[in-house]
């Protein structure tokens, strides 16, 4: 009875909705018309929606191809997120079957400085972990980054809230067939945790290619620079030439919009567990 | 503990070895725990006491630790009357103010539409969850370009509605703070979005149900059912992004280095300023120091505020 009119109502609803969130997305339109652009056409008003002249090639010559070495920032940042996440993900989900499936003393201590760090900002920290990595002879290398983006609190925590509902039958019967605790540990906890492995892992990745402020303080070579710093490096030496900025920021977000096209229910997921962008 | 191990798991061995099962389980253990625990130690333990021993000091970071000097509390009666800093948190709160309040309300009507009104719901979850995921440094280039003072759309717009003198955006001290506001903004609603459909899809169907029964209008429900059922997501979000916008910090640093003339400047851009740029090691980690206590302040705020929910 009601039905038809729910539908109109939705009908129209989706169509208004539809509206905005063209319009919300206009900041990024903007920015994938300009970036196929002449720089003279970019900021013609009223704007060129569709460029009348296409400049699309030229302007990823100049960023991929060019004075500034876009495609080595791609690298550094590819490298950087790859490695840290990987290496976080070892030593959370290590760190969490320690706590969850292994009795021995010292556990309950550790949790409790886990816990009592947990709410410590990055930034206040920043000082004495800049001091730390001269002294260790890490300032200014990737390495450095990578020790300091390999240990995660939280997501040790999200680790351990999953191990913990894995029952402890397969871990008997394994020990039972005289399995050691690497083997208890990669053949039986982490398959099992492979949902929580995606969810953490691809939160992490988003993390670290979007981080600006560590690479800011701990990185001066500019050979080592991730994608956010070569941004800013774009900006500085086309201050004038936004068709090109604009082909940069573009591929500097294109890897990202696919990974969460592809794995949406797995980044949607990991960022209502409580994901705090950190 | 000893009875509960499952014998035989090992090779038949003499008994009373040294590397019993206990011993061994231990061993392992810090084995798994052992990394996690170093970089917990290295990483977050450390730092925190050495930045507040470094915060009763003067030292410029020449010359090595030897020339760390105590100062006693004299870093803390700088901040008192350093104008900057002042400056910078007054300019966090505006900007707390500006973003949090709006930032949540818009998200929560777009999630409530999101939610069951519209077809395609995927679509918008994405639409608007994109600027999220978007690298903040990309982002701020674009917004960068849209708000150039003569040449940006967005000035060009103005002009074209007969706006002579419109604000100078970035480049205007009344005006950048308000700026970077709105990207904020802009950037975040999808990730409130996604928190409070995800509180929805909690809230059983049959409330609607039998409130449709009732004859209860759509707002009614809205505000007997939705609203209230949802306060534990609206208290985390809050929260969170209350502790979130003292951290700011990015956005700042990239866009306007906190200017023009400190308008724009917040409390971590001083800490850079401060630490990196002047190498006032001391003063930093007192102003580091400030950071924490209020971040800290605010996670205690969280805890008062949960047991209030869980008790009412």
């Amino acid at each position: 009875m009601h039905t038809t009119k729910n539908k109109i109502t939705k009908l129209i609803t989706t169509v208004l909705m539809g509206a905005f969130s063209v319009v919300f997305l206009v900041p990024l339109i903007w920015m994938i018309s300009a970036a196929f652009k002449y720089e003279k056409d970019v900021m013609a008003f009223p704007i060129q929606w569709i460029p009348q002249a296409w400049n699309a090639v030229g302007n990823f010559k100049a960023v991929w191809m060019g004075n500034v070495p876009f495609h080595l920032f791609y690298f550094n940042s590819l490298k950087l997120a790859i490695l840290m996440t990987a290496i976080t993900m070892i030593i959370s989900s290590m760190a969490a079957f320690a706590f969850t499936k292994m009795q021995f003393r010292g556990r309950g201590f550790v949790f409790a400085l886990l816990l009592s760090f947990m709410i410590i900002p990055e930034q206040a920290t920043l000082v004495p972990r800049f001091l730390l990595m001269k002294w260790l002879g890490l300032y200014n290398t990737h390495t450095g980054l990578i020790v300091m983006g390999m240990f995660s609190i939280y997501f040790t925590f999200l680790m351990r809230q999953f191990m913990a509902s894995i029952h402890n039958d397969f871990l008997e019967a394994a020990k039972m067939d005289g399995a050691g605790y690497f083997t208890i540990f990669w053949k039986i906890i982490l398959p099992l945790c492979k949902p929580i492995l995606a969810t953490v892992g691809i939160i992490k990745f988003i993390w670290t290619w979007n981080d600006y402020q560590n690479p800011l303080i701990f990185l001066l070579d500019k050979k080592l620079y991730p994608i956010t710093l070569g941004i800013q490096l774009f900006r500085d030496d086309y201050a004038d030439n936004f068709a090109v900025l604009m082909m940069a920021s573009l591929s500097a977000i294109i890897p990202l919009v696919i990974i969460f096209i592809l794995l949406q229910k797995h980044v949607i997921k990991g960022i209502s567990l409580g994901g705090v962008k950190g | 503990m000893e009875l509960s191990k499952p014998a035989g798991a090992e090779a038949p061995a003499p008994k009373r070895r040294y590397w019993n099962n206990s011993r061994k389980e231990a061993l392992f253990g810090w084995l798994f725990l052992g990394p996690e625990a170093i970089g917990i130690v290295l990483l977050y333990v450390f730092p925190v006491f050495f930045s507040l021993y470094l915060s009763f000091s003067e030292w410029n970071l020449m010359g090595g630790l030897s020339s760390v000097k105590l100062i006693g509390f004299d870093n803390f009666k700088e901040i008192l009357s350093d104008q900057k800093v002042h400056m910078a948190l007054r300019n966090n709160l505006i900007y707390t103010v500006m973003t949090v309040p709006i930032s949540m309300i818009l998200s929560l009507i777009l999630a409530v539409i999101i939610h069951n009104r519209v077809y395609f719901q995927s679509y918008f979850k994405v639409a608007f969850f994109i600027p999220y995921i978007s690298s903040i440094i990309a982002i701020g280039a674009v917004w960068s370009a849209l708000y150039h003072p003569s040449e940006g759309p967005i000035n060009r717009m103005l002009f074209s509605f007969g706006i002579d003198n419109p604000p100078k955006w970035l480049a205007d001290p009344h005006f950048a703070l308000i700026s970077i506001a709105i990207i904020a903004v802009w950037a975040i609603v999808g990730y409130i979005i996604i928190i409070y459909l995800a509180g929805m899809t909690n809230i059983p169907e049959e409330m609607y149900e039998a409130a449709s029964i009732d004859g209860a209008t759509s707002f009614q429900k809205f505000y007997k059912i939705t609203l209230p059922l949802l306060a534990p997501t609206t208290t985390f979000l809050f929260i969170t992004l209350l502790i979130g916008s003292f951290k700011v910090f990015d956005i700042v640093a990239f866009l306007t280095s906190g200017g023009p003339f400190n308008s724009s400047t917040v409390l971590v851009y001083r800490i850079y300023e401060e630490g990196f740029q002047n190498f006032r090691m001391g003063y930093a980690s007192a102003l580091s120091w400030l950071l924490f206590m209020i971040v800290g302040l605010l996670t205690m705020l969280t805890w008062v505020l949960q047991k209030r929910f869980a008790q009412d």
